[in-house]
């Protein structure tokens, strides 16, 4: 079975508006699975009831998500943060908001490692150290004294690539990592995330908008419209001819500047009432049990 | 073709507070260090380049946001470098800008055609509903938009109002900042689709300023590439992609992920 299994997934605000609509995927051990959609479609809500964060005006209103084997949903809420705290990590989208300004850099990387999973001081120091030189950041030593603000957002963005492999975690995820960057950071810091993982074999559950990312990191995706999963296909194969005509929509509304005239096609209205019908037929179903 | 703006040895330097002492002056930190280049009528020129290069420095000087400390800046024969807000006001209906963020740059406390209006009104200028309406039907928003909120409409539709509120005043010239990097991929399209008209239809000319070449590409005839606050490049949009001359226009061009699987992305 996959380190992480999610089966039937449904998460409506507690008015009742669904928010994802029976979501099932999964993600094996050094596997990268993409996460893609409009905003408002529910990519980062996955991501969010995998750890267990979600706000408390969304809840859970039916499904499974297995973490090697076990169903987090049927575990004493204790239990289920204890195993996701041992065994997932976050790496967030704006490395500025989820770094605390007040602290330096080292502390926040291990802290963690020392009060809540019980390593010594000098393990967790000596191994913020070696991530930060994994992470390709010259003199760790001196960033690891230095505040949030006295470093570039992609020395930020470094820094909380390697807080999130710092306990060795089996599953991560990674939202939208490099959205706030610029092309030649985001690809160094992608390369970055992708050699991580393969060389720690992590799970990597990767939400992002931009199937252009998509094509260089995840191997295979799914693709969500309102909270469905309209299609769960090899990357290879989504790229080569993607099966739902939303998704094919999605490709074509990509910019890609080899082919000026391809890409920055608007999803047709077509597309959108069709795709939209599905979601009225997938509700209308689900009332009636 | 007559040029609209020439810009000659543009320098613009700010005062650096990171670095500022208790007692005394900040440092001046250079952002622009002698830019010249020319925007034709009717031109859409893009301005590229990555975090910190000068892009939005320079738009920003264009439209005299920033008052350059070297060189000179002509908006259609007008030395407008050094002018006084006095004397710039009569001229800032002429030269617009659209922004990067619509959340933070539509008052969220006004409807949409207070919005719209209020700059209409700043400048003076007459029938101010019939100009509300043709600026919302430009942009496609349907009329009843003008008495929303901005919190009511999507990224989208929060774009084209930023735009509506921009052709508005029938300016000669508009700069668009980074205006669809926060837009999902399908309403960026249709965001860039109507931008591309409208300059068609109304003979605008624009100053693009993006950090994706891909949607430069698509967009833009001529190309302007900065790299920490100097022109690297400068060419037709084609021949720079075809074949980019400067080692930075070529490490951003390899540093976008196409979708394609197949790309070898080094």
């Amino acid at each position: 079975m996959s380190f992480l299994s999610i089966r039937n997934l449904s998460v409506r605000l507690k008015n009742g508006a669904p928010l994802l609509r029976r979501v099932s995927l999964d993600v094996a051990t050094g596997e990268v699975r993409g996460l893609v959609g409009e905003s408002g479609a529910g990519k980062s809500m996955i991501g969010k009831a995998v750890l267990g964060i979600l706000p408390p005006s969304i809840q859970i209103t039916e499904g499974e998500i297995f973490l090697d084997g076990t169903d987090l949903l049927r575990l004493p809420p204790k239990e289920s943060r204890r195993r996701i705290g041992a065994s997932c990590a976050l790496i967030p989208q704006d490395p500025l908001t989820a770094l605390n300004p007040s602290h330096r850099i080292g502390p926040q990387i291990t802290d963690r490692l020392v009060d809540i999973l019980g390593w010594t001081r000098a393990a967790a120091d000596a191994r913020a150290r070696d991530l930060l030189a994994e992470v390709q950041i010259e003199d760790p030593a001196r960033v690891l004294r230095s505040y949030p603000h006295e470093l570039s957002g992609g020395m930020r963005q470094r820094i909380l690539i390697a807080s999130a492999f710092a306990a060795e975690p089996k599953l991560i995820v990674a939202d939208e990592p490099t959205t706030a960057l610029d092309v030649t950071v985001q690809k160094q810091i992608l390369r970055l995330i992708a050699g991580m993982q393969a060389r720690h074999g992590t799970a990597l559950l990767f939400v992002t908008h931009d199937l252009g990312v998509v094509s260089k990191v995840c191997q295979r995706l799914s693709v969500l419209y309102s909270g469905l999963v309209v299609e769960d296909s090899p990357v290879t194969d989504f790229f080569a001819a993607p099966r739902h005509p939303y998704s094919a929509a999605l490709l074509a509304a990509t910019p890609k500047y080899t082919d000026p005239d391809a890409g920055l096609h608007p999803v047709p209205d077509a597309v959108i009432d069709a795709v939209r019908a599905e979601v009225a037929a997938f509700d209308r179903e689900a009332a009636h049990g | 073709m007559a040029d609209l703006y020439t810009v000659t040895d543009l320098r613009l330097s700010l005062a650096d507070m990171t670095a500022k002492p208790l007692f005394g002056p900040a440092p001046r930190i250079k952002i622009l260090k002698g830019l010249s280049f020319t925007i034709p009528k009717g031109a859409v020129v893009g301005i590229v380049g990555g975090s910190g290069s000068g892009k939005s420095t320079l738009g920003r000087a264009l439209v005299r946001l920033l008052e350059p400390s070297g060189g000179a800046i002509r908006f259609d024969g007008t030395d407008i470098t050094h002018l006084s807000d006095a004397d710039l006001r009569p001229l800032r209906r002429r030269f617009q800008m659209i922004f990067q963020d619509p959340m933070s740059s539509l008052n969220p406390r006004h409807r949409v055609g207070t919005i719209i209006a209020e700059p209409l009104r700043l400048h003076r200028m007459d029938a101010v509903p019939d100009r509300i309406a043709r600026a919302l039907d430009h942009v496609g928003l349907p009329q009843v938009f003008a008495s929303r909120y901005p919190h009511e409409l999507s990224g989208g539709q929060r774009q084209r109002v930023g735009i509506a509120r921009a052709i508005a005043l029938e300016p000669d010239f508009i700069l668009a900042d980074e205006i669809v990097s926060g837009l999902d991929v399908s309403s960026q399209a249709q965001v860039l689709n109507l931008l591309e008209r409208l300059v068609a239809d109304l003979g605008l000319t624009l100053a693009f300023i993006s950090h994706d070449l891909s949607v430069i590409r698509r967009l833009c005839q001529r190309t302007i590439v900065l790299h920490k606050g100097q022109i690297v490049e400068d060419r037709p949009t084609a021949a720079l992609f075809a074949d980019p001359q400067a080692a930075y226009t070529r490490g951003l061009l390899d540093a976008i992920p196409l979708p394609d699987p197949a790309q070898v992305w080094g």
